[in-house]
């Protein structure tokens, strides 16, 4: 791969990747705040109160650190991949600057309110502040994923007579049906980020002894919403994203899957290493027939592999993509495991005295995390070696005027950046939780006080 | 008019309240060091701009949304061309957001210091950098027939064909932003604050006065050395003679206002002078979008814009947007007036 390429390519994973750690927390918190304060303002409970002001804490930081990682995405659209930006921004610059208009601003100028505003707002308008920055931070997530699904499955353009993509239908370009579900499965993956961690650090106070009036409501709250979203990660969201990459992406499943030659009966591997010199899975693990069965709905039905497809047309980095894609449902499964086992146990009331599940919650937090990460790896790999599949290559898409070493220069000081910042986040959100929510009832936004 | 010229408008008007909104908040992080001596000054200018500096700064996304939206081919050129300065903004806006939001969370003085000063550096040389892109923008780049260009960070600082990001016209630019936004900073501080940090913003305020006007007088002679051609949509529309009206009325009003405390006419007359300043300089280049040093290659209106259609639909989710953003932005400057006390919430 020539270098400059690479450096593009790496540069935009990296920052994107880093960047998402955050909003896929925030998204999912800003729907569990919603409910914490709306159960708050039914029942006049403080506890909720406390919860909902600890968690705004939590998601401050978060916001924080999103929002300044997030800039340089739309940044790069223009500043990396330029000639790709030439090529489809008559299309997608809507869904980009939609976001803008409709998302950003309604999320800042509510934020300000949410975070800071609690005593000058009654408790009904500081409710709805909470509604409006859940409202934009899912609104932005939409924009995004609406972007991302034009270069995955493009619909609603036409070319021009200069060979750019244009806008041919607003409705049939912002309802992609790749969309649709790209977004219901990702913001599900979002809220079960949220879920987790907040049943981790419920499950982290009850067992060390302290807030554990609190803890209890964060499990309860984490578990209900976990479940649900868990489940719904794999059906319908999950199901109908790969029926989608099955009928549009064939040579991408194929790779996912490690099918190296196409089958009838085709078997579901779970585990195994692809082996790419010499086109075959090296111990593999397999269950007869269930591919077939996932992708066709017919136990015998043939599916194709990647030696169907001209080799210039697969993904390029197949061993990565096939171990993000079984990284993705393999923990997706194990998700929908601790999460059903744990409600039961809620339901029967035995779930904060079962020492050993309250371990497991508090150890499940960092593993959504790597869910989603390995999610949108498999989505992006999967969509190799094509920027928007089918029209153009990503190898013609990037900046032709930046070199190999103007990117690295910056790609460098981004990871610099972003140690920093990594460093200082988790810091601070180690302080919050020492200091947990009892505080926070007592001195908003704890450490303000004039000196 | 063309759809596309109303968009050219539309994107001119964005950045003009994105320099007026942050420009505030850039400002009040430039004198932040020098007007405000002890922790509980720093906490009242940092809660002056606390709850809307982020609000603020959208409006940068926005019109950057919008550029990518209506004029692709121009975004691509210019954000590829500019690429090393763009990097250097995009950890600017970093260090400067944590610089403000991370410095509440510990009450330990090493901490605070530190982040104090990441705020204020990370905010002059932001000023610094963006008066630098409208010198690059109104000077020309080095465009070619491919549509794209590199610059480097500096050549030798002169005006040849191959150009730097900074020569001395494009610093002597960076400066006059600087001293602009340091006034407007001080306005705004000296109107949300009272006792000593609004007396020495305003002592900032009545300093910046004769630099801001001798460095405008003296931008505006070296534009017209620069760009000689500059002028000509002055000649053919006289309207255009608003915009020398407007920003030296508003800079007489700044002198009137000023000394006497009348900090909200000073802080209204300073972001008018901002809005006429930059409204000029888009009127004097229109229908060009980027002009290069080669004017054959010159980026227009014309050959960067994105089709009819899209632009005609953008239209109509574009005013939505638009309508909605003023109402949140009515709410909450509503929500926040007043001078700023401390005792309560962040910062």
């Amino acid at each position: 791969m020539e270098s400059a390429l690479l450096i593009h390519r790496i540069h935009f994973a990296f920052t994107a990747t880093f960047h998402y750690l955050f909003p896929q927390l925030t998204m999912g918190l800003a729907l569990l705040i919603v409910i914490l304060k709306t159960i708050a303002l039914r029942r006049k409970d403080p506890f909720y109160d406390q919860a909902a002001r600890f968690w705004a804490k939590i998601f401050g930081i978060n916001f924080v650190l999103g929002v300044v990682t997030g800039i340089p995405m739309e940044f790069e659209f223009g500043t990396n991949w330029s000639v790709f930006s030439r090529f489809a921004g008559g299309v997608i610059g809507q869904t980009l600057a939609m976001e803008g208009m409709f998302a950003f601003f309604l999320e800042s100028s509510f934020l300000g309110l949410f975070l800071f505003g609690e005593k000058r707002l009654s408790p009904r308008a500081h409710w709805f502040s909470a509604v409006a920055v859940f409202l934009g931070s899912w609104l932005s997530g939409y924009f995004i994923i609406a972007t991302d699904a034009f270069m995955q499955y493009p619909v609603g353009y036409y070319k021009a007579a200069d060979g750019s993509l244009q806008l041919q239908s607003f409705w049939d370009f912002v309802l992609n049906r790749w969309a649709l579900w790209q977004y219901a499965h990702n913001m599900s993956g979002a809220a079960i980020t949220g879920a987790f961690v907040m049943s981790a650090i419920g499950a982290f106070y009850i067992l060390s002894g302290k807030f554990v009036e609190h803890g209890r409501i964060f499990i309860k709250t984490g578990v209900i919403v976990g479940c649900i979203f868990s489940i719904l990660q794999v059906f319908p969201t999950g199901d109908k994203q790969g029926k989608l990459v099955t009928d549009n992406q064939p040579p991408t499943l194929a790779a996912m899957e490690g099918l190296f030659h196409g089958q009838t009966a085709a078997p579901l591997l779970i585990l195994g290493q692809p082996n790419d010199a010499q086109g075959k899975i090296d111990n593999p693990l397999e269950v007869p027939g269930v591919l077939s069965m996932l992708t066709y709905r017919r136990w015998s039905a043939k599916v194709r592999g990647l030696d169907a497809f001209p080799k210039e047309d697969w993904p390029q980095n197949i061993p990565l993509l096939y171990y993000s894609y079984h990284i993705m449902v393999g923990l997706g499964t194990l998700f929908i495991a601790v999460m059903v086992i744990s409600l039961l146990l809620l339901w029967r009331g035995k779930l904060f005295h079962s020492k050993w599940m309250l371990w497991i919650l508090m150890l499940a937090a960092p593993f959504p995390y790597i869910a989603n990460t390995a999610g949108w790896l498999t989505a992006e790999l999967g969509r190799q070696p094509w920027i928007v599949y089918g029209l153009m290559r990503t190898e013609d898409g990037y900046s032709k005027t930046v070199s190999a070493g103007n990117g690295m220069f910056t790609l460098l000081g981004f990871m610099g950046m972003y140690l920093v910042l990594g460093i200082l986040g988790l810091y601070l959100l180690h302080r919050e939780i020492a200091h947990g929510p009892a505080e926070a009832a007592l001195a908003p936004a704890g450490a303000l006080e004039a000196k | 008019m063309t759809i596309g010229s109303l968009w050219y408008w539309i994107v001119a008007v964005m950045v003009t309240v994105y320099v007026v909104l942050d420009g505030f908040d850039l400002g009040a992080g430039v004198i932040y060091l020098f007007a405000a001596k002890t922790n509980e000054e720093r906490r009242r200018v940092l809660r002056s701009i606390g709850p809307v500096w982020d609000g603020n700064e959208v409006w940068l996304l926005a019109a950057g949304g919008t550029l990518y939206f209506a004029f692709p081919q121009l975004y691509a050129s210019s954000f590829s061309g500019f690429y090393l300065p763009l990097m250097m903004v995009l950890w600017l806006l970093m260090l400067r957001a944590i610089g403000i939001e991370f410095r509440a969370h510990l009450e330990v003085p090493l901490w605070q210091q530190f982040f104090d000063v990441v705020f204020a550096v990370s905010s002059i040389l932001l000023c610094i950098f963006f008066g630098a892109a409208l010198g690059n923008v109104v000077r020309g780049v080095p465009l070619d027939a491919t549509g794209y260009f590199f610059e480097p960070l500096w050549t030798n600082f002169k005006l040849g064909m191959q150009t730097g990001i900074l020569d001395w016209y494009t610093i002597l630019i960076g400066v006059l932003a600087l001293v602009t936004l340091t006034a407007h900073g001080s306005h705004y501080v000296g109107l949300k604050t009272d006792a000593d940090l609004g007396r020495r913003a305003k002592g900032i305020a009545l300093l910046c006065w004769p630099l801001q006007f001798f460095l405008t007088c003296i931008c505006l002679v070296a534009t017209y050395f620069v760009r000689p051609d500059i002028m000509q949509n002055y000649g053919h529309h006289k309207i255009g003679l608003l915009v020398p009206i407007l920003v030296f009325s508003c800079l007489a009003v700044m002198l009137w206002a000023t000394p006497k405390g009348k900090e909200k006419i000073a802080f209204i007359a300073s972001g008018f002078y901002i809005t006429g300043m930059l409204v000029g300089a888009a009127f004097a280049l229109y229908p060009t979008v980027l002009p290069a040093r080669d004017h054959q290659y010159d980026l227009t209106i014309a050959n960067t814009s994105a089709g009819v259609h899209g632009l005609s639909v953008g239209l109509v989710w574009w005013v939505i947007g638009a309508l909605l953003a003023l109402a949140y932005f009515v709410f909450v400057y509503r929500m926040f007036r007043g001078k700023v006390q401390l005792g309560e919430g962040h910062y």
